[in-house]
Parts: structure tokens; sequence; C-alpha cells
């Protein structure tokens, strides 16, 4: 089919001039949903390879792992940092929690696959059950990371003496608990400031995405899609979802893996 | 105005358990390096090698992501290399940052 060979889908009713066509053979919402995708991967890789180039300019931590101690002279090893687990005060868990929340993601990236394979269907109740299942992984995903920012942000019990300039400009030497944008337990501030910013800003594109999700699967079950006729929305949504996801996984190895 | 009648008129296609499979086989791939990853952090050596692997999984994972589940793959050529293509200044960001970084290490430090 000689039509077919070319990127444009022609309108049989109105032709090539005529309006209507789709370039690129995808319609006009999910062609924007990729060039949006696309512009917050560039901010998003600003963010990440921002955190590499601060991260290297500062010393590692060189030391044995089991005598760590935070300090604002060298970068923290993000296994000692990130080791805590809700309900087991006191615990050294390094990295699970944050599997965890890495594991819910990309299930519900599974279940929004699945929910739009439901769409391609027209399978309305198959939508409903997966959009509803992504949901859950969303809003688990985000209790977990306020979970997270809670403890970051409140500290061990012991905390770090740690000498910093404070909010006055006088140079202070004191304990410090948790985190905060001046200074932190963990390492230089500028590893809190970027803690807070990178998830922060992963965090917001995930409520974003959960109130997405939420009127998708509110207009999926009312029945809005069948009387449209298709169930292009879940698929739009599903690339934003699954964007998420993506970025997750950097955040995941360039934050607490490197 | 007369009240829509919410029972679907769009004909429902049966499931295909072939497509299903393929999809819960390519969420396995990507627990499996997610499993590997978590396992390398701390059985392996920190050092360049470890991180080096790292970002190459990482990578490995974002391709399953973006060709499996966003359907990038299935899109037309001219879509596909719209994407990709731009993310090369991507490298040339990461390179220019390392090295800034680093110089900044040796001015510190």
């Amino acid at each position: 089919m000689s039509a077919h060979s070319t990127a444009i889908g022609v309108s049989s009713k109105r032709g090539t001039w005529g309006g209507g066509n789709e370039p690129l053979k995808a319609s006009y919402g999910k062609l924007m949903m990729w060039f949006f995708l696309l512009s917050d991967i560039f901010t998003f890789a600003a963010f990440l390879i921002s955190y590499l180039s601060i991260r290297l300019s500062y010393p590692a931590y060189e030391g044995p792992l089991d005598t760590f101690i935070g300090s604002n002279e060298y970068w923290p090893v993000p296994e000692l940092v990130f080791e805590a687990v809700p309900f087991l005060h006191g615990f050294h868990a390094p990295l699970v929690f944050v599997g965890i929340m890495t594991f819910i993601l990309i299930s519900s990236s599974v279940t929004m696959v699945l929910a739009v394979e439901a769409g391609h269907r027209n399978d309305r109740n198959d939508v409903v059950k997966w959009m509803l299942w992504t949901m859950v992984g969303g809003i688990t995903f985000l209790s977990c990371q306020a979970w997270e920012w809670n403890h970051f942000i409140h500290g061990t019990d012991a905390g770090s003496i740690m000498t910093y300039i404070n909010s006055l400009s006088r140079e202070v030497t004191e304990t410090v608990f948790g985190a905060n944008l001046v200074v932190n337990e963990y390492g230089p501030p500028a590893f809190a400031q970027l803690f807070f910013f990178i998830t922060g800003f992963h965090g917001f594109h995930v409520t974003i995405g959960v109130v997405l999700l939420f009127l998708a699967f509110y207009q999926a079950a009312v029945g809005v899609y069948d009387r449209r006729g298709h169930y292009e929305m879940i698929e739009k949504i599903g690339l934003y979802w699954h964007f998420v996801d993506l970025v997750w996984v950097f955040v995941f190895t360039l934050f607490y893996l490197i | 105005m007369e009240i829509q009648d919410s029972k679907s008129t769009l004909q429902v296609i049966p499931r295909n358990n072939e497509k299903i499979k393929k999809i819960w086989k390519t969420a396995g791939i990507l627990l499996a390096i997610t499993v590997a990853e978590f396992i390398m952090a701390f059985t392996m050596e920190r050092g360049l090698l470890l991180y080096a692997l790292f970002i190459i999984l990482t990578i490995w994972k974002a391709k399953y992501i973006m060709m499996e589940f966003m359907h990038l793959g299935d899109e037309v050529k001219p879509l596909f290399y719209s994407i990709i293509v731009p993310l090369i200044f991507l490298v040339w960001l990461l390179i220019a940052l390392a090295k800034e970084g680093t110089d900044i290490f040796m001015m510190r430090w």
C-alpha cells in the first residue's frame, strides 16, 4: 500500500491538504504528549547531570563503611543514608525501603500498560480495573515518599557534629539532626538540596499523574470513552505514567546506587 | 437532552493472551535487572566498573520501558528518531558537566 509508505496517515475523505491528517501517523494528542515528554526528559536530565557534576566536585567518602559518620567535608555513601524502614526503628536495612518503592512504581507501570492494552480492546471493565490498580500503586508510592522525606528531614537519633555557616552568617559547630536547605547531618548542604529538588520534582510529577489517572479512571467508568468511540486518552496518560517510571529508574541509579 | 445510554456500543475484543504474556515478561525482565543492581550494590566494590555497570543496566531498563511499555518502537521511524536523536545533546551535557565537576574538585581540594 503506497499511502502507508509515507509517515502521514492521509484521510480518505479530505485528501492530503484538506486537514484532519495525522503527521507521523500519531494523533495530535499523542504526538504532543511525546514532545512534551521529550522536553521533560531534558529538564530531568539537567537535574540529574547537575547532581553528577556537583557530586564529582566533592571528595568521596573513603573510610570503612561501618564507621561512616556524616560530614560536610565529603559526599555521603547513599546506602548508609537511606537505610531506614517504617516500623523498624533503629534497624539497619540499607536501600530496602527504596527498593520497595521502585518495585511499587514498576508494578504500577505494568498495570498501566495492561490498562492501555485493555483500551485497545475497548474492554471497559478491564480498563477500569487496571486503572484502579495503577492509581493504588501511585498513591502507595507517594505515601512511601512522604515517609522517606519525613525521615530524611527529622534525621537519626545520633545526628552528626557539623561546622557550618548558619542562616545568620555565623560559623557554628553543633550536632545537626536531619536535613534542611542550609545544613544536613548526612553530607554537604548540596546533598540535601539536590535530594529535595530532584525527588521532589519527581514526586510532583507522580502527583499530577495520579490526578490524571483518576480523571481517566472516572471517565472510563462512566462510559465517556465508549461514547467517544476510542480509549486513546488511556494511552496518552499511559505515556506520561511510564515516563514517570522511566525517570525514577534513573533517579534510583544516580541517587541511591552510585 | 436525551439520556445517553451507558451501555457500550463498541465491540469488545477478547483478550489476546500472547500480548499480555509479553507484558508480564517485560515486567519480569525489569524486575530482574533491578534485583541484579541491588545485589551488585552490596557485593561489588565501589568504583568506576560498578558505576559503569549501573549506568548500562539503567539504560537497558530505559530501553525496555520506552520500547515495550511506551510502544515507541511501534511508531513510524520519523517519530522514533525525532524523540531519540535530540537525546544526543545530553551526551554533550554529561561530558561537559562531568569535566566541570572534576575541575572544581581539583581547585577546591
